[in-house]
């Protein structure tokens, strides 16, 4: 909301921005991007953050998301940065705003941002994800999991905006395993669900879970029975070790002594 | 015994559909109950897809009345688009309520809302998913009890076999009043099943229950009577009126939804009646008589509500909301309190004779002009004159300079055509008064750069309404007639081209005046139509003027009637009416006389500020006006901005 005698034409500046992290569980992992750039503003009202707007005839608040994971898929790492014309203290902004959305939309955490530290997507170039396949024996996809590792490229198609294309899934993954997690909630009772653990960077065009399930099926013939459970756990910068640096980390401040 | 969840099966289908989002619920102020805590189950239905039906009054005002009772659940169900129903009927995966994936068979009631006719099919295919037998003759005491309500309830003959109940009018109090009645049955466990529930039910008076009238026909096919089959029902069934608005304040918890609808807003009625008398106008007919909401419930609600749901917009709903006794306090109260918040506000189609330059000032205050509408409905004054909408030509242009002197650069504005005793003529000066508006808004903007948009649509003549005998004109007349009027707005060609046009064409406007005015033998006439096939009829990408032709031709002839039997014939004074059974109070001697007076172009006023002219709904239905003006002012809100709102 504007705030009281404002410059015409002007708005308030931006004193202070916040980058959260926010998950998309559940049901809710049905929510697409759009739908969630709605919802979130609406929550930035009924939150009664002081959110800043931006210039010029139809001003719209100040809000940048980084990457957004595909409508259909859960996440435990989406990122964005809002900016404030007043400044807040980030753990009470991020318990309003967690409140004030839907059950499943959740704020997890919010840093405030540091200067010149440069933007959420300059720390971003990899997303590692969790594919659940119920029904599917999980030595099957070994088998699967180990005929795409060998493969030197592994060509899938998708409709992108730019229409049919067709381009490699496999230089991208820089991890892929089956893994062993039991803590996961099964989908089928009793029924075998293999898990997939899968590491991809940024390229253009994407590479996302599914093509790499297309993948999978290209080399061989995985054919999961019920449509899969994706879920993004990280976003960052890939190290060296193949480890995914948490994109907050640098603005962080350092533990204060004492 | 619980009842589970079927979203882990319908998730499985989700990938596979377009707009998952709208079959997942999850919005702000969706509410869901253990089953096992509570008596009686509602499901609710409006019977279209989500994004149509999630912003519905009607049924967020119900589902909040419901769950507040402590022992009462209620939960929502739309209609899924046929890309969801193809997965669910090959997967085994029933109509589910939205809050919590239950399935609809399990409720004690499944309460649909019908604004219009067209969600007819709808019903059907949520009934056939949700595994509930079409005709009610065929439901055992496992099934809910299917109960319509909405406008369309004032005449459910055509749905009589598919529905166990209808109301007809206000709900608030309807739906607690049935909810006592199920508790009281469930509670003596059940005695004489569901006859025996259905039969209470239509012993309050208030409540019809088809199955207990018959029907007989005349040789000719019209007919002879209609007569309730056992001795402890009554002859006729009441409206209901809920009376003081103020008690009602609802919705309080607007239902805020992640997907996109069709409205995006808070939405308050202001008022709910109207007593202008348009001829043609269903709504305002079994509405009546004009009850007030007051200036300081609507300020209240709307701070309430935009801090619940955090919209950005409200709009301040009626059926003609310029006519609030305090309008004009309300608009500015409420501009005043939101001066510095981008929130805007808008009012729904505005009478040309009501609006004024203080509303358009307020209405664009912070420099946000929401569309305006105005809707005069006929082109000439003597067709006006016929649907009694009393504004003059004048009155029109002096309101759109008002609009586009105050900086609105663009009103829409909204026609009929097939009107009784419209002739071509009557229909070519819509053009001219089109072309006027534009002449005289370019001089008041002092631009060329403004616009208006001519809305047209065929006219249905609907029960309890003056028209309610009246001929309907043939399509092809109508898509003629609607040809004509475009040629002749552009008959000027820089007048024209400020000149957007829109029209419905006659086609669907003839199904729906079978709809409206059928009786039960059109009953078999949606279920050929929905065997074919046929689904979301208000959807023209959907609808199928050949199906329900070819439907009507396959099953009417049976009964001796015919599709234009139940449109394009004029009916005569003594003719039964499928509904007459069915009363809205208003006076059938006092219909036909303003239907006579139509013919002779005799207008009719107000009794808002006119003596009463004895329509019938007051003494029959021991209601009267409620109108202002209270005198009260909105007071200034204390800001609330930079206050983060930080849970306990
Ligand atoms: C907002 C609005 C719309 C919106 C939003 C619709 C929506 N999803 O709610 C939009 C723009 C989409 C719309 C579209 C249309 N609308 Co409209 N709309 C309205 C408007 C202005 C307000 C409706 C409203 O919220 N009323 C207030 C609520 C509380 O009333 P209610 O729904 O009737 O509910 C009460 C009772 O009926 C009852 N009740 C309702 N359902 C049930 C169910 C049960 C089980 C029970 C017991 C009781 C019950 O209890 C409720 C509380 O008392 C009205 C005018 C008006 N003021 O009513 C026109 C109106 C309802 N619309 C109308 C029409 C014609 C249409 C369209 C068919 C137009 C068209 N040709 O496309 C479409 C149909 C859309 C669709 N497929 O449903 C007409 C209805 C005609 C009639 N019966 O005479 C109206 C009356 C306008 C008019 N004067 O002509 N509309
Ligand atoms: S009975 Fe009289 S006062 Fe009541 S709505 Fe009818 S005309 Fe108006």
């Amino acid at each position: 909301m504007a705030p009281k005698n404002q410059p015409v034409g002007g708005q308030a500046p931006v004193v202070q921005r916040l980058r959260l992290r926010y998950a998309k569980r559940g049901p809710l992992r049905f929510t697409s991007h759009r739908d969630f750039a709605r919802a979130f503003e609406r929550a930035l009202r009924r939150a009664g953050v002081p959110i800043a707007f931006s210039q010029g005839f139809t001003p719209h608040p100040k809000i940048s998301y980084a990457s957004a994971a595909p409508t259909g898929v859960g996440s435990e790492a989406e990122y964005l940065e809002i900016g404030l014309q007043a400044e807040v203290d980030p753990e009470m902004l991020r318990r309003a705003l967690d409140a004030a959305l839907s059950p499943g939309l959740d704020v997890l955490e919010a840093v405030i941002a540091r200067e010149g530290g440069g933007s959420l997507a300059d720390r971003i170039d990899a997303s590692h994800w969790r594919l659940e396949l119920p029904q599917v024996d999980p030595a099957e996809a070994e088998a699967a999991v180990k005929a795409f590792q060998e493969a030197g490229e592994v060509l899938v198609e998708r409709m992108t905006k730019q229409g049919r294309r067709t381009f490699d899934a496999r230089q991208a993954v820089t991890r892929i395993a089956v893994t062993q997690q039991s803590d996961l909630p099964s989908e089928a009772d009793g029924a075998p669900c293999a898990i997939i653990d899968l590491v991809v960077r940024q390229v253009t065009p994407a590479v996302r879970p599914d093509d790499v399930l297309s993948g999978l099926r290209a080399v061989a013939g995985l054919e999961p029975p019920v449509p899969p459970r994706v879920t993004r756990l990280a976003q960052g910068m890939l190290t060296a070790q193949g480890e995914i640096v948490d994109p907050l980390d640098a603005d962080r401040e350092p533990a204060l002594p004492g | 015994m619980s009842v589970s969840s079927v979203f882990p099966q319908l998730e499985q289908l989700l990938p596979r559909v377009s707009k998952p989002i709208q079959y997942v619920g999850g919005e702000l102020g969706a509410v869901v109950k253990d089953w096992d805590a509570t008596t009686v189950r509602w499901a609710l239905m409006y019977p279209d897809a989500y994004e149509v039906g999630l912003p519905n009054q009607g049924v967020q005002i119900l589902y909040e009345v419901l769950n507040e009772q402590p022992d009462v659940l209620a939960e929502r169900t739309y209609a899924v688009w046929p890309d969801l129903e193809a997965l669910m009927k090959e997967h085994g995966v029933p109509q589910f309520t939205v809050d919590a994936h239950r399935p609809v068979k399990a409720f004690d009631v499944l309460g649909l809302s019908f604004a219009t006719e067209l969600g007819y099919t709808n019903m059907l295919s949520a009934l056939d998913l949700a595994g509930i037998p079409l005709d009610s003759a065929d439901r055992g005491d496992d099934d809910p009890i299917v109960l319509a309500g909405g406008h369309a309830s004032f005449n459910p003959e055509p749905i009589a076999d598919f529905i166990d109940a209808a109301v007809l009018g206000d709900g608030e109090e309807a739906v607690l009043e049935i909810t006592g009645i199920i508790r009281e049955w469930k509670d003596e466990g059940r005695p004489g099943g569901r006859d025996e529930l259905l039969l209470r039910l239509a012993r309050t008076e208030s409540i019809y229950v088809p199955r207990f009238y018959d029907v007989d026909y005349l040789p000719d096919g019209r007919i002879q009577r209609v007569v309730p089959n056992r001795p402890d029902v009554p002859f006729r069934v009441a409206k209901r009126t809920t009376m003081d608005l103020d008690a009602w304040p609802y919705p309080k918890k607007p239902l805020v939804p992640l997907a996109e609808t069709v409205h995006e807003r808070y939405a308050v009625e202001i008022f709910r009646g109207c007593t202008r008398g348009c001829r043609f106008c269903q709504a305002g007919m079994i509405t009546r008589p004009v009850r007030e909401r007051s200036i300081t419930t609507v300020g209240q609600m709307v701070k309430e509500g935009l801090e619940f749901s955090g919209f950005s917009e409200v709009g301040l709903l009626s059926l003609s909301s310029a006519d609030h006794s305090e309008i004009g306090d309300m608009c500015s109260g409420l501009a005043e309190q939101y001066a510095d918040t981008n929130v805007s506000l808008s009012l729904p189609s505005t009478r040309v004779d009501a609006f004024n330059i203080d509303l358009a000032q307020e209405l664009s205050r912070n420099g946000r002009r929401t569309g305006l509408t105005f809707a005069p409905e006929g082109g000439s004054e003597r067709i006006r004159k016929v649907i009694n909408k009393m504004v003059t030509k004048e009155d029109l242009i002096r309101t759109v300079v008002t609009a586009y002197s105050n900086g609105w650069r663009q009103v829409k504005l909204y026609f009929m055509c097939g009107l009784p005793t419209e002739t071509d003529e009557d229909v070519l000066e819509i053009a001219q008064m089109a072309h006027e508006v534009i002449r005289a808004g370019r001089e008041a903007a002092g631009t060329k750069d403004i616009r208006c948009t001519v809305s047209i649509g065929g006219f249905v003549p609907k029960p309890h309404t003056p028209f309610q005998w009246a001929p309907m004109e043939r399509p092809e007349v109508i898509d003629a007639r609607l040809k004509m009027l475009k040629q002749e707005i552009n008959s000027d060609r820089s007048l024209g081209r400020a000149i957007g046009y829109r029209y419905h064409d006659g086609e669907p406007s003839l199904i729906e005046g079978l709809l409206s005015r059928g009786d039960r033998r059109v009953g078999a006439v949606i279920r050929r139509v929905w065997e074919k096939g046929g689904r979301f009829d208000g959807w023209s990408e959907h609808f199928s003027y050949a199906r329900w032709i070819e439907s009507a031709a396959e099953v009417l002839p049976e009964y001796g009637v015919d599709l234009d039997w139940f449109t394009t014939r004029e009916r005569e004074q003594l003719e039964v009416l499928p509904w007459d059974h069915l009363d809205s109070g208003l006076d059938k001697d006092w219909l036909w006389q303003d239907w006579q007076d139509s013919l002779t172009e005799y207008e009719q006023d107000d009794c808002r500020w006119t003596p009463c002219f004895d329509c019938g709904v007051c003494p029959s239905m021991d209601t009267e006006i409620q109108i202002g003006p209270t005198g009260k002012k909105l007071l200034p809100l204390t800001p609330v901005t930079n206050t983060l709102r930080v849970p306990v």
